[in-house]
């Protein structure tokens, strides 16, 4: 990987997956150390959950081409519900690393503002299963499911999850990028300066769990999901530029390498062996793993899927991070923290920094790519030798799960 | 003798207030929904199977947004529904809509309860729906 570049991350009326993908690109092309000449990419991979629902545009590969001036360089587009631009990611390294192409263009984006919350509730759900759908489960509804049996199982509760949130937005409000760059108590301090200036009752919150508990900021969407438990609607684009090792030398001399890959299908809620894990997940980190040689300790920070905040609960354990069980624990005691042994989620996750699903694994990498070249800025990890990270994409009810391992060497 | 296994047949059996799920007959595994081929060991030779109804709650939640589907029966943020994974008895977990539980109150709603299958009349022509209740 020899550059970067991503969107804001939000949620914007007056722009389009086209304008969020030249910003993306943009970007990428200034953060190449040495420079790049656009006609020089040999082909595009690009993921994308359902714009054709969200925006009723279907051929996004070609129309990305064509209005990045590609044309006719060939156009891929791939679908994996939320895990959709990971697997353009993985498409493109197999392009690569086989030798067909030398320089490849990869990313991910999506459009969802422009329709209402129930809409986008309706397109969500047409990552569920049928039967899912059938029973009336909403996404945040599965989520919620899944939270009870890993409640009733290991001890958790609700506020074991507050951490997670709390600690998603400590980071996210060192990110530029953020959607919401707000800490919970920046969120509190606004509602009490409101509440007075309008001469109402001014909310005496504790703490952020206390702001947390309140049924009024923080109302109930599918138990015990609340509010603040969800990651939002959003629009955004990101993209990276891969390229043969014997060429990255000309465009840097800082790449980051392909450790790992992994990939994995699972089965659906009701099909699940285990309902507080996700089985694709745990292969597809068992593959990346094997292919680096590296071990779950070996990672020294990454990415995770946080649609929910009882997802990155789950992920931190099916990846290895903390033992089954353990993982609400772990996230209690801080070791997940910006400042922890285990940093997670250092942009602020899908919950803060926003989760555009089709741009969100290829944001997922560029977190990595910004926090393994020290270009992180305010949030970034303090761990002394950075030098592997790796990021976690979950499609659907887990239908479909990614792990990427990047090394700087 | 193989017999034709699909989700129209199985819908089709729900109508009649019967819960169906397939058998493979190579390995014995058992499907609810049913599964056309076994997942299991691929052999493609699947039976019917009816289901007693019985069952345990393994997962619930209560949905304050909802569908469209749901918010015509009348569900909103201040009439939570119920929706679960159920355990049967035979082995196999669904998803289904849970009844006769508060759902305005999730905390009551306790893992491991004993369910019957059940039907629920929709309203309008909405027709009815499978859920389980405890017991």
């Amino acid at each position: 990987m020899v550059g970067a570049g991503m969107s804001k991350f939000g949620m914007f009326s007056d722009l389009d997956s086209k304008d969020l993908f030249v910003q993306a690109f943009g970007e990428l092309t200034t953060s190449v150390d040495k420079g790049m000449d656009p006609n020089d990419i040999d082909a595009l991979y690009v993921g994308n959950f359902t714009n054709d629902f969200f925006v009723s545009q279907s051929h996004w590969g070609a129309i990305l081409a064509d209005t990045l001036g590609l044309v006719p360089k060939p156009a891929t587009r791939t679908e994996g519900a939320c895990a959709s631009s990971a697997l353009a990611f993985r498409e493109a390294v197999f392009a690569v690393a086989s030798g067909f192409y030398d320089i490849v263009l990869v990313g991910g984006f999506e459009d969802m503002s422009k329709r209402s919350t129930e809409e986008v509730s309706e397109g969500l759900a047409l990552a569920a299963i049928p039967y899912e759908r059938k029973a009336a489960f909403t996404f945040p509804g599965i989520f919620g499911a899944i939270a009870t049996a890993y409640f009733d199982r290991y001890g958790a509760s609700r506020e074991h999850l507050m951490n997670v949130t709390i600690k998603s937005h400590n980071n996210a409000a060192l990110n530029p990028k953020a959607q919401y760059q707000v800490s919970i108590r920046d969120i509190m301090a606004s509602k009490v300066e409101r509440a007075r200036s309008k001469g109402r009752t001014i909310p005496d919150w504790s703490d952020e769990k206390a702001f947390l508990r309140d049924p009024k900021a923080n109302p109930m969407i599918a138990w015990p999901m609340h509010l603040f438990d969800c990651s939002p609607i959003s629009d955004g684009a990101a993209c990276m530029l891969l390229v043969g090792e014997e060429l990255a030398g000309q465009f840097t001399d800082d790449p980051l390498y392909v450790a790992g890959l992994g990939q994995a299908s699972g089965k659906g809620l009701h099909a699940t062996d285990d309902l507080t894990a996700f089985e694709a997940t745990q292969c597809a980190a068992d593959e990346a793993y094997r292919m680096s040689g590296f071990k779950p300790s070996d990672i020294q920070f990454a990415e995770v899927h946080d649609c929910f905040s009882i997802a990155e609960i789950l992920h931190i354990e099916d990846l290895g991070f903390f033992e089954k069980g353990h993982g609400y624990k772990a996230v209690e005691e801080g070791l997940t923290r910006l400042d922890g042994p285990k940093p997670i989620n250092t942009s602020g996750g899908l919950k803060c920094k926003g989760h555009p699903v089709g741009a969100t694994g290829a944001a997922q990498l560029i977190e990595v790519w910004e926090q393994l070249r020290g270009q992180a800025g305010k949030r970034q990890v303090q761990i002394s030798d950075l030098r592997i990270g790796a990021a976690h994409n979950l499609g659907g009810t887990g239908g479909t799960s990614t792990f990427t391992i990047l090394e700087r060497r | 003798m193989a017999q034709l296994i699909s989700d129209h047949q199985f819908e089709q059996f729900l109508g009649e207030q019967r819960l169906m799920g397939s058998e493979c007959s190579s390995c014995g595994s058992l499907f609810v929904p049913p599964r056309a081929s076994c997942s299991n060991c691929h052999g493609t030779e699947m039976q019917w199977a009816e289901m007693s109804g019985k069952g345990r709650l393994a997962a619930f939640t209560c949905i304050a947004i909802g569908p469209p589907s749901m918010v015509q029966e009348g569900y909103d943020r201040n009439n939570p529904y119920c929706s679960g994974v159920v355990e049967l008895e035979e082995g196999p977990r669904m998803v289904a809509r849970i009844d006769g539980v508060d759902a305005k109150n999730p905390e009551s709603i306790k893992i491991g309860t004993s369910l019957m299958m059940k039907y629920l009349d929709r309203g309008g022509d909405q027709g009815t729906v499978l859920a389980f209740a405890p017991v």
